[in-house]
């Protein structure tokens, strides 16, 4: 495992750390890391203590489950209480709240919901079963967006007709658009989501420094990995540069998966607008079957009502997705919304803002205050930024 | 669901239908090698696994790193890795 030593040594995190330190000076930044990978591992290494106070890390948009609207989770429980309709879902999707519950409820009150790890998982079950229909809930990004695009070719290919997917699946640029279109924020660059990027390279985000005119730095989920790509944020900003950057280049291929997407454009078609959570409805921001695959489309084969429904009044996780407050201050956090009794998505996934700060990055932030690190902001600071 | 974890190929089952038995923690499945099907995918390769697919080639290095970054994760970790037991796709 000398391997993994090399990329947890505290020597090397030093020696970053101070570069950091020079190179930051006095001025504030802000970095958005844009996937809820690099949010856990930040939380869970407390990353963001070891960062001179005025380089602070806000988390961004990049969790699947977190950014999918109630209204579609209600879509999602209309279909499964359908009678013979088997509905498969990955684990993460099935504690999300609906305004009714989740899908986890609707199984105990008798719906047949069924935990699935993959896909194609979905399709063994469609033809197990084959007086049953059997749907699946497809979400997140270009990470596992292929997925669902290689099943629904295989059912095509397998003559299965017993099949459908309730397509959910979203594109990273577009919310990133979104959020640097927002007044709320002033950011000074992105560390760029790793596997979403094995997939779409690294092309997708020249908007970044184009149009914008800020650093991207595509970065692994090691903690040295979080460090070294700040400091080639701020070396960029210093040198005056404004690039997409790979860190992660030992995984992220410069110019992605092309089968993968060549597959994509094979079952999908952009949607004209979705609605995320928290963010609003985003043009061109989501995925669905195109006509080749309609056959397959849960939303053309069933009349789905379609349900809009606003997030529950205490539900902050817009803003924490947008990274314009952190978790602890949402004001139900670690009160009425926890892991076990979730309030909003961000509590649900591993992935999540709040779930990770709740299980790793309080215990941080209070040894921090304990010991007076200046990173840390106190309660009161915390408070009185609202 | 966007946890990757590290398999190492054991063996291509289906080369046509572009399937493979991977070892994942000491656990077989066989998965998807669709999406890395020009790079030529072979026994002992190790492959990042999203969801049943191999979504990347990695060098052992990588595949120490991930592991033992997720094994961090505790929960997370053992919760996929019964998810990947439960698996069954052929
Ligand atoms: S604490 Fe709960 S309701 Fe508040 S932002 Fe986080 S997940 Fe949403």
């Amino acid at each position: 495992m000398k391997f993994v030593d090399e990329f947890r040594d505290p020597a090397a995190a030093r020696a970053l750390v101070s570069s950091i330190r020079d190179l930051a000076k006095d001025d504030e930044f802000k970095f958005m890391e844009v996937c809820g990978g690099h949010t856990h591992t930040i939380y869970r290494h407390g990353i963001e203590h070891l960062l001179p106070a005025n380089v602070e890390l806000v988390h961004g948009p990049g969790c699947p489950v977190c950014v999918i609207p109630m209204g579609r989770v209600d879509d999602a429980m209309w279909l499964a209480e359908k009678p013979d309709v088997i509905f498969t879902s990955f684990g993460d999707m099935m504690r999300v709240p609906g305004s009714r519950g989740s899908l986890l409820e609707a199984k105990a009150r008798g719906a047949d919901v069924r935990f699935v790890y993959s896909p194609l998982d979905s399709l063994r079950i469609a033809t197990e079963n084959p007086d049953k229909h059997v749907v699946f809930f497809a979400v997140g990004f270009e990470t596992t967006a292929p997925s669902t695009a290689v099943t629904l070719v295989r059912a095509k290919e397998l003559g299965v007709t017993n099949f459908s997917v309730f397509c959910n699946h979203v594109t990273i640029v577009p919310p990133l658009k979104a959020i640097l279109d927002s007044p709320d924020l002033r950011l000074d660059g992105f560390l760029g989501p790793g596997h979403v990027s094995t997939v779409v390279g690294n092309r997708p985000y020249r908007f970044v420094t184009e149009v914008y005119g800020k650093p991207i730095v595509v970065a692994g989920f090691e903690p040295l990995d979080i460090l070294a790509a700040v400091h080639m944020l701020l070396a960029q900003i210093r040198e005056g540069r404004r690039e997409v950057e790979n860190q992660y280049s030992r995984v992220v291929p410069e110019e992605g998966n092309p089968q993968a997407l060549a597959l994509l454009g094979e079952v999908f078609e952009l949607r004209p607008h979705f609605e995320w959570r928290g963010l609003g409805f985003i043009s061109q921001s989501a995925l669905k079957l195109n006509d080749a695959y309609a056959e397959f489309d849960a939303e053309m084969r069933f009349d789905m009502p379609g349900i809009r429904v606003a997030d529950p009044k205490a539900c902050q996780c817009g803003e924490v997705l947008k990274g314009v407050i952190k978790p602890w201050e949402c004001k139900v956090f670690g009160t009425a919304c926890t892991p076990e009794t979730p309030i909003g998505t961000c509590m649900v996934s591993p992935e999540g803002a709040c779930a990770a700060y709740y299980n790793f990055g309080r215990l941080h932030r209070e040894t921090a205050v304990l010991i007076g690190m200046p990173s840390a902001p106190s309660v009161g600071a915390a408070a009185s930024a609202r | 669901m966007c946890l990757g974890i590290p398999g190492q190929v054991v063996e291509i089952t289906d080369a046509a239908g572009h399937l493979a038995k991977v070892d994942v923690s000491g656990v077989q499945r066989t998965i998807s090698i669709r999406l890395l099907a020009d790079q030529g995918v072979a026994p002992d390769d190790w492959v990042l696994v999203h969801v049943g697919f191999a979504m990347s080639l990695i060098d052992q290095h990588e595949a120490d790193l991930t592991m033992a970054a997720i094994k961090q994760m505790g929960q997370a970790y053992s919760d996929e890795l019964e998810a990947f037991e439960a698996t069954a796709i052929v």
